[in-house]
């Protein structure tokens, strides 16, 4: 019998911040002290708190620590696991309060979670199918089983979930239609391409909490009398691959999955396919091309996949968080999962919350809480006492959203109207040294890279939004610029053949909707008012920092600086490129920008 | 141009077909297979070589333009041999608004090469990619198998040199 478990996360966050080490040096310690049979170590998925990786919890006294090091471990084993007493250095220490926090629960990153989805992330070992049978695993599947397809379908219609891969399609009617297309060979397929950059829940779940993406996807087989799925997972995630695999030899060891599932006369089959690295592979219809091995590109819908999908036959695709949520509803019926959430958006919706606030990390927060509560009470505020100045949500298909609507409640459709939209889950918040243009340019410049090139309007028109967008950065814009871009991004969203396309020109329109006057600096007044583009910015010597030593002299370019020893020097405005040369040289920090 | 072709020739008539086969056979009869084959001939290889490629369209009754339209549709295949170490430098919108423009024109500077591009003695390829997946721990970038979270310029010099010294540390 264990006495003790310790859990610590090995999501991607984690490993990088080191946390094989640290399980390798608390090993050494157990043995040194013959604790082996008595302590027992877990390596969890992702904990979410990713920016106080690596994260150790002690059970069963439920102690977190962050930042732990290999070489905290001989004190953690001396003091706590044979002495009993807390380390409080190695505790998360409240920011605002200076108070030292033992359970994680009580930390304010967690506090505003609702984790529906996200449950056995980073409680249970994820390569474990005991684990996750002991916290109601499978028992969602146990009761389809029992149900029979219509039945299932009306639960999940009932529950109001909505695919969480970016649309906010109703899943229950998707199954629906899968359902009623007859045809003697269906596919169920799993969209794990998650190509968004800046997000990272799907990977969460699939490292974490991959028995539940599994039987969410069994249950769809049988909604949609489906025999047959796959499991389309992006090449940059081996560890989500691995994880999988071994959950699914797991179910089927244990009659989960395979032929006569559970004596029920159900069969069914999971494969795993590995992406190659393509964004638009993301988009249902490249997706199954790709699954066919073609080049990943898409084709206009109708037919839709549900029609026409996978070889041909029948196919219900479904993203792995809208997956992982599919056994709790039938577990714990549609009522009780409909009562968490909006009117128009039912349950919860897992965030990647990254950029400039002080507590990046993973979050499931209940639909209909506000940005507010997400950046400043989840993410602890923005770093260093910065001002925040909006919130990137959707990823390249969605939009920034500003402060001034701080309050928005996040659903679909209130994101929608806001001109954002939910997209996967990536939350990029951005402050004062944030300039919206760039953010638009750096948009534009990835969908523009990702375009497959079939159509002519994403191909060519993202091309020269793009070029617009780099002049305007480069202090070359023209006043024309703003409508030249109004005009492209309406063309391109109305004619592109997918969503790629159709959403693309969004980052840019909400910029434009609600920084327009940062548009107008950067192309009347020749400014950044961020102070991010370079060859916008002006520098200027701090005659009270300089020293008059002339090393900035001697490396400008242009002979733009001038003075005597030993006095300030001054920068020749006109004369100067802006190549910050002299800025890298100076060792008094007397080279400013504005 | 003479001599290139009959560079080419060389190679063609010294290259092992023996591990291409190898891996078609393990495919024998499964659809969709033309991605995985892929993958493994560059798991193989580290790249894909014209040879496999042209042999692979003959094994599958194919055009070798279908192989190769294939081939260079996606980001994760090369058709040129690469690094022995590969870095890639993550340009997703986490990883951009934390600055990683700086690191990454960092790394070009040291490494003396453009995205894509592999330094001269073999030793490193630079590539840049979308997103690694540990935002929260921006900016990252992975060498190998390996990632490195909360990346500054000064860092790089030092991780580089982990892997100038000697073997692959995967
Ligand atoms: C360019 C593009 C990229 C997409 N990438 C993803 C993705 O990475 N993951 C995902 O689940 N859905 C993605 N989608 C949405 C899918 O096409 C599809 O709507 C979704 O997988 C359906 O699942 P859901 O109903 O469960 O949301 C993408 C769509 C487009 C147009
Ligand atoms: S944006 Fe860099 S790891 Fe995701």
């Amino acid at each position: 019998m264990y006495e003790k478990h310790i859990l610590i996360c090995a999501g991607t966050g984690c490993i990088s911040s080191g946390t094989l080490d640290v399980r390798d040096a608390l090993q050494r310690e157990l043995e040194k002290h013959n604790l082996t049979d008595k302590v027992r170590i877990i390596l969890s998925g992702c904990h979410g708190f990713c920016e106080k990786g690596p994260l150790f919890i002690v059970y069963p006294e439920d102690v977190f620590y962050v930042e732990v090091t290999p070489d905290d471990m001989p004190e953690l084993v001396e003091e706590h696991l044979i002495k009993g007493n807390t380390i409080e250095r190695l505790l998360y220490k409240d920011p605002t309060t200076d108070e030292y926090i033992y359970n994680h629960e009580d930390i304010l990153f967690y506090k505003k979670q609702k984790r529906l989805t996200l449950r056995n992330c980073g409680v249970i070992d994820p390569e474990n199918i005991d684990e996750y049978i002991m916290r109601g695993g499978y028992r969602g599947l146990k009761n389809a089983l029992f149900m029979g397809p219509t039945e299932i379908i009306h639960s999940v219609k009932s529950s109001g979930l909505r695919g969480r891969g970016g649309a906010g399609f109703p899943t229950g009617i998707k199954w629906e239609f899968a359902c009623n297309s007859e045809n003697d060979k269906k596919y169920v397929v799993c969209n794990a391409d998650e190509g968004d950059p800046g997000a990272f829940m799907d990977r969460s779940v699939l490292e974490g909490d991959p028995h539940a993406v599994l039987e969410g996807i069994i249950i769809c087989g049988r909604a949609i009398g489906s025999d047959e799925a796959y499991v389309y997972v992006r090449a940059e995630y081996p560890l989500a691959v691995r994880r999988l695999r071994t959950a699914i030899a797991q179910a089927e060891e244990y009659g989960l999955l395979g032929e006569n599932i559970l004596n029920s006369g159900f069969d069914f089959k999971v494969n795993v396919k590995e992406g190659a690295g393509a964004f638009v592979c993301g988009e249902e219809t490249a997706l199954l091309a790709s699954i066919e091995g073609e080049r990943g590109m898409p084709r206009p819908r109708p037919p839709f996949p549900a029609v026409k999908g996978l070889w041909e036959k029948p196919t219900c695709i479904n993203n792995v968080e809208t997956l992982a949520n599919v056994p709790l509803i039938l577990r714990k019926g549609h009522d009780w999962y409909s009562s968490v959430g909006t009117e128009g958006s039912k349950g919860t919706k897992i965030f990647a919350l990254t950029g400039k606030v002080n507590n990046t990390g993973l979050c499931e927060v209940p639909m209909g809480i506000t940005i507010r509560e997400v950046v400043f009470d989840i993410g602890g505020g923005i770093r260093f006492g910065k001002k925040f100045k909006a919130v990137q949500i959707g990823g390249p298909s969605g939009g920034c959203i500003p402060e001034e609507q701080i309050d928005l409640p996040i659903d679909f459709d209130s994101l929608t109207a806001a001109g954002a939209m939910m997209g996967s889950g990536g939350m990029v918040a951005m402050d004062e040294d944030d300039c919206m243009v760039d953010i638009a340019r750096y948009f534009l410049s990835f969908t523009q890279n990702e375009s497959c090139g079939k159509c002519t309007p994403c191909r060519e028109g993202t091309k020269r939004m793009l070029e617009t967008l780099e002049r305007i950065t480069q202090g070359k814009g023209e006043a024309e610029d703003i409508a030249h871009l109004e005009n492209l991004a309406i063309s391109i969203k109305d004619s592109s053949l997918c969503g790629l396309g159709q959403t693309a020109p969004n980052p840019v329109l909400t910029t434009l909707r609600y920084f327009r006057d940062e548009y107008e600096a950067h192309i009347f007044d020749r400014k950044c008012p961020a102070g991010l583009c370079p060859d916008l910015l002006t520098y200027y010597i701090d005659p009270e920092l300089c020293t008059g030593c002339r090393a900035c002299i001697k490396v400008c370019p242009v002979e733009a600086i001038s003075g005597e020893k030993k006095e300030p020097h001054v920068i020749d405005e006109p004369k100067c490129i802006s190549c910050g040369a002299c800025l890298e040289r100076c060792k008094f920090d007397a080279v400013k920008t504005k | 141009m003479g001599e290139q072709m009959g560079c080419a020739c060389a190679v063609e008539e010294e290259f092992d077909y023996e591990k291409v086969e190898k891996v078609m056979e393990n495919y024998e009869g499964q659809k969709g297979a033309m991605v995985p084959i892929l993958q493994s001939i560059q798991e193989e290889y580290g790249y894909l070589p014209r040879p496999a490629l042209e042999y692979v369209a003959k094994r599958l009754r194919i055009p070798a333009s279908k192989v190769y339209g294939v081939a260079t549709f996606y980001a994760q295949f090369h058709l040129a041999p690469r690094g022995e170490n590969i870095i890639r430098i993550c340009r997703g919108t986490a990883c951009h608004v934390r600055g990683v423009s700086k690191v990454a024109d960092k790394m070009k500077e040291l490494l003396a090469v453009g995205v894509g591009e592999t330094t001269e003695d073999m030793k490193f390829t630079y590539e840049e990619v979308a997103c690694i997946g540990a935002c929260g721990l921006a900016p990252v970038m992975m060498i190998n198998d390996r990632t490195y979270g909360k990346l500054t310029q000064d860092r790089l010099e030092g991780i580089l040199e982990e892997y100038r010294e000697g073997e692959d540390q995967g």
